[in-house]
Formats: C-alpha cells, structure tokens, sequence
C-alpha cells in the first residue's frame, strides 16, 4: 500500500483531475497512469505467480513489441476511428477466430460472436444485442460486406438438433437462443431423415449461416444498403477437421431480380 | 440457386447490378495444395493482380479497410470488387493453412475433437480491439463474445446472446477465468453517455447499452466537472465492473466464483497510448470497498 506522503501525491492527482476539466483525454491519461503506478507500489508489471496473469501479460506484451510498436502510423490512424469494411458474425468457440483463419487484422472487420453464430430476424422487442450491432455496423459505421461464419463441429448447431422439442430437459439461454435456427433443422430433417446425426449436423452448420443470411435481409438498413449496391452478403463454412474452407454462395439468399 | 448470366468477359469495368455474376468451378489442383473444395462462386476475375503492401514485422496488410490504397483501385476509381475480396479470403485463409494449420497438425486435429479452453473472453466487436490480436489468444484458448459496448446483461433481463454464451462457457465448457475487456474510444459507451431517452424503441443500440446504466450513473456522480471525453473513458471502465457484478447475478457464476471454481476479471485496453490494465473481482458476498464500488484484487498495468 502507498505511505502517507505517496498518498498526499495520489491526493493532489486526484484533485488536479477532478478540479482541470480541460485536460484533454492524452494528459488525463498520463496522470490517471502515474495514479495507478503510485498506488501500486513495487513493479507495475503482471503477478509472475500466476499463470493466468502470466498469459495475458505475455500477449499483450508480444501484440505492443511486435505489432503495435512497428506500425505506429497504421495504429495511429486507427486511434482516431474505425472504417472497417466487413461486420463478421462468427460463433464464440475457441477454435474459430476469424483473426486467425481469415488473418482479419486491426480495423478490419467490426465482429460478432455468439453461439452459433446466429442472426435472427429483425424483431422490435427482443434481440436489442444483435440489432445494435448491425444497427451500428451498417447505420454508422457503414460496412460494404456482412459475412457469416458457421463452422464444423458447432455445439450450438448440435445442441438445437439434439433438441427433443418438447419442452424438457432445458438449458434456459442457449435453447432459447439456439432457436433462432429451428427453420434450418426443420429443412434438414426434412430433407435428410436418413443420414446420420454427425452428417445432419454438418449440413446444419451450413443451413443456419444461409438462414442467418435471409434474417439479415429482414432487416430494413440492410436491406435497403443492399438494394443500392453499397452492401454484400456473404456466408462461409470453416471446416477445421479438414482444413478447409468454402464460401457458400447461396447464402446470399436475395430474391432473383430479371436482368 | 438463382439464374445466372452468361459468362462475360472479364473485364475491369463493373456492373453496380449486385446481381451480376459470372460462374467460376475452381478446380482445387489449379489453387495447389489446399483447402478450398471444388465448389461454384461467383466471381468477377481482376484483370491484373492487386499489389500487396508489406508491413513490419508478420502482419499482413490492411487489405479490407475502406481506405486501402492500391494502383488497381486508383486506377479504376473507388470501386466494390466482390473478386478482390473473395481472392483476398481465399489468400489468407491458403495461408493461415500452410503457415498454422498445416505447421500444428496434430494441435489442430485435437483441438477438433474437443474444446477445452481456460478463458472465456467478453469484448466489444469493435475492430480494433479482437483479443486474438491484442492478447494473443491462439485456437482453443479462449472462448469469445464479441458485442457493442462489452456488456453483461444481468440474470433477472431474460435471454440473451451473451448470456446464452455465458451458460454454454461456465457450465458446459467450464472454464476457469472469465475477462471482460472494455477499451478506449468506444462508441457504445458513448452512446450510453449521449442517450437522452431510455425509451427510445427505435434505436436497438440505446435498448442494448441502456444494460450500462447504472455505469453511466456512477459515472455522472463521480466526474460532474470533467468534460465530456473524460467522462465517456471513466464510464469505459465502470462499465467493465458494472458487467462483473452483472455476472453475480447468475447463480450458477456466484456459486462456482464462491467455491474458487471460476475466476472473473476486467481489463481495459487503451489503444491509443497501447497499455492494458488488468483486475480481478474480490469475491466476498455482499461486501464492496469503501467508495462502494467493486472491491478487486491483483491489478496490473502494462505499457
């Protein structure tokens, strides 16, 4: 803990910031950081003892030493706003980082990730997470491309296809959330009653990014961007077993106009 | 599959008709070794190559940021290329490929068996702030929700996205830490600090962060004087640990946080002057420090 004196400083920090409004956000930084290095006195460095702390500290520490510090100008326009040109919806798993698998790099691409990567319909009641983030990607931030991941191996996907629809045996969230894609199982159950449940969830995964593809025409900014040629939709699989990855042209799913 | 018009020649000039395609079957062979099956697109095909820039260091260039500079779309004036984006995938999907997939096999052919990851990472969708990049999480680490402003919905506000993740991750996956990462320049914030009235319907983006509020309160009551811009960033980390109280509120968090089971950090990255700080909740029901607010432990800095 600090000592008296550090703590007299601390004070009159605190008081600097409270008291000089006009600061600018680069000078209140510096102060609020030296605060920081005050209160916690010995090194302003991670816990080495734990490993979790570890961890981070090392990628963050590698991302500033080898990326951040090299392309100050890259980094410095960034600072100043966002244009990126792609919203991505890609599922939370662990082993589908779009980062990773499409090397999207800083500014590039504003990026949802929920289970499954799911869109649902546009809905005025419910769903204000993922409408505020199309909202805000095509409303401000105007993005030329929508591109939807889905990805082999999803346990969302399979936990909706497992489903026994009868009202038993929920998990609260994820069943409701997973719902959103209940039209694409009905397709492929339909479609397919004979194959397995591994191979139905396959053409599942495939089938919910082509549904999530027609929710966000439901959508009236994005449908509207569309219609003026300024947005694109796009749906992609990211099969990792096979390393492999396809762009599924049909999931744009737009109404054929006669040319 | 919809109506297609005959192949056409390939020219530099583009219809604005999204419709428009010509079909292409790329052979697999013709790409070498490879990944991407041999499938329909549709694609207009550039007349020349795009010039990649070099950037230091290992990244790849910023082909997908509006304002790219390239002599082919100089040359042709600002123009939407679906065959530049669609070649710029397929290139770096190729490369993650060979450069990663390809170089862990063996990582890669676990990992598609099983998930097994220690952290699960909340973070705004925003750009700039991926925590692949920022904090290096590589494939299987950290199981990821990305959404406007970072946010925890709490327990009594019904399903969710991110709560629907929160179950998946804490009780399906188990994962030991959860890190909830805010970050400088937010727009969702701001617009929590801007909105006027919370009973907006129209606006999905005041419905979602109106989840802030009770930042954006403490925030008023603790920076009055300061301008603006200084609030919004004060607000940028009371939001942090406005959503890991949110996260006591699920009982089956508070339980496993309670029994040392389950960790739950902030952490806020400043991408202006790139430093990082790092807190973890203090756990003690009920029990705040004395300014009322939430009692941590281990913080960190990093510059």
């Amino acid at each position: 803990m600090a000592n008296q004196s550090t703590q007299e400083v601390i004070e009159e920090l605190k008081k600097l910031l409270s008291e000089k409004g006009d600061l600018g956000c680069e000078v209140q930084g510096k102060i609020e950081r030296l605060i920081a290095e005050l209160k916690w006195p010995g090194p302003v460095g991670p816990h080495f003892v734990d490993p979790v702390v570890k961890r981070i500290f090392d990628g963050f520490n590698r991302f500033k030493t080898c990326n951040f510090d090299k392309n100050p100008e890259l980094f410095a326009e960034l600072a100043k706003g966002q244009h990126p040109k792609f919203l991505v919806f890609a599922c939370s798993d662990s082993r589908v980082s779009p980062s990773h698998i499409l090397d999207f790099q800083p500014g590039e691409a504003f990026m949802a990730r929920n289970i499954a990567n799911m869109v649902p319909a546009f809905d005025k009641v419910r769903y204000s997470g993922v409408g505020a983030i199309i909202e805000y990607a095509v409303g401000s931030l105007e993005v030329r491309n929508i591109l939807v991941i889905g990805h082999s191996k999803c346990g969302g996907i399979r936990r909706l296809m497992t489903h026994p629809e009868d009202g038993s045996n929920e998990f609260d969230f994820i069943d409701d959330w997973v719902r959103i894609g209940l039209s694409a199982k009905k397709k492929v159950l339909s479609e397919n009653p004979n194959l397995s449940l591994d191979e139905q969830c396959e053409l599942c995964e495939k089938e919910s990014v082509r549904n999530s593809a027609r929710n966000l025409w439901s959508y009236p900014y994005v449908k509207k961007a569309v219609l003026d040629g300024n947005l694109k939709l796009w749906g992609g699989y990211y099969d990792f077993v096979h390393g492999k990855f396809e762009i599924l042209e049909d999931a744009q799913a737009l109404p054929v106009v006669p040319f | 599959m919809a109506a297609l018009a005959p192949p056409s020649c390939f020219s530099s000039s583009l219809s604005k008709d999204p419709f428009s395609t010509t079909t292409t079957v790329l052979d697999h062979k013709k790409l070498g070794e490879g990944g991407i099956q041999k499938t329909q697109f549709s694609v207009w095909i550039s007349s020349k190559t795009r010039p990649r820039i070099k950037l230091k260091a290992s990244m790849e260039p910023p082909g997908l940021v509006q304002e790219l500079k390239s002599d082919e779309l100089e040359s042709v004036g600002k123009r939407e290329s679906g065959s530049d984006l669609f070649d710029e995938m397929k290139y770096r999907f190729m490369s993650f490929k060979r450069k990663k997939y390809m170089e862990n096999l063996e990582h890669y052919q676990n990992l598609a068996k099983a998930q097994a990851p220690k952290f699960m990472v909340i973070a705004c969708a925003d750009s700039r702030v991926c925590p692949s990049y920022i904090l290096g999480f590589q494939p299987g680490e950290a199981f990821v929700v990305r959404n406007v402003a970072n946010m925890v919905p709490p327990y009594e506000g019904g399903p969710s996205e991110t709560n629907a993740a929160l179950e998946f991750a804490v009780n399906s996956l188990k994962v030991e830490n959860i890190l909830v990462i805010g970050h400088s320049c937010c727009g969702g914030i701001r617009a929590l600090m801007s909105m006027q009235d919370e009973e907006d319907s129209t606006s999905f983006i005041t419905r979602w962060v109106v989840v802030g509020r009770n930042a954006r309160l403490n925030t008023e009551a603790a920076t009055s004087n300061l301008g603006f811009d200084q609030q919004c960033r004060h607000c940028e980390k009371e939001s942090v640990n406005c959503s890991l109280l949110n996260l006591l509120t699920y009982p089956w968090i508070e339980e496993k946080v309670r029994k040392g089971l389950l960790s739950v950090h902030g952490g806020y990255y400043d991408f202006v002057e790139c430093t990082f700080e790092k807190w973890t909740l203090e756990y003690d029901r009920g029990k705040t420090d004395e300014s009322n607010t939430v009692a941590v432990k281990n913080r960190s800095f990093w510059r």
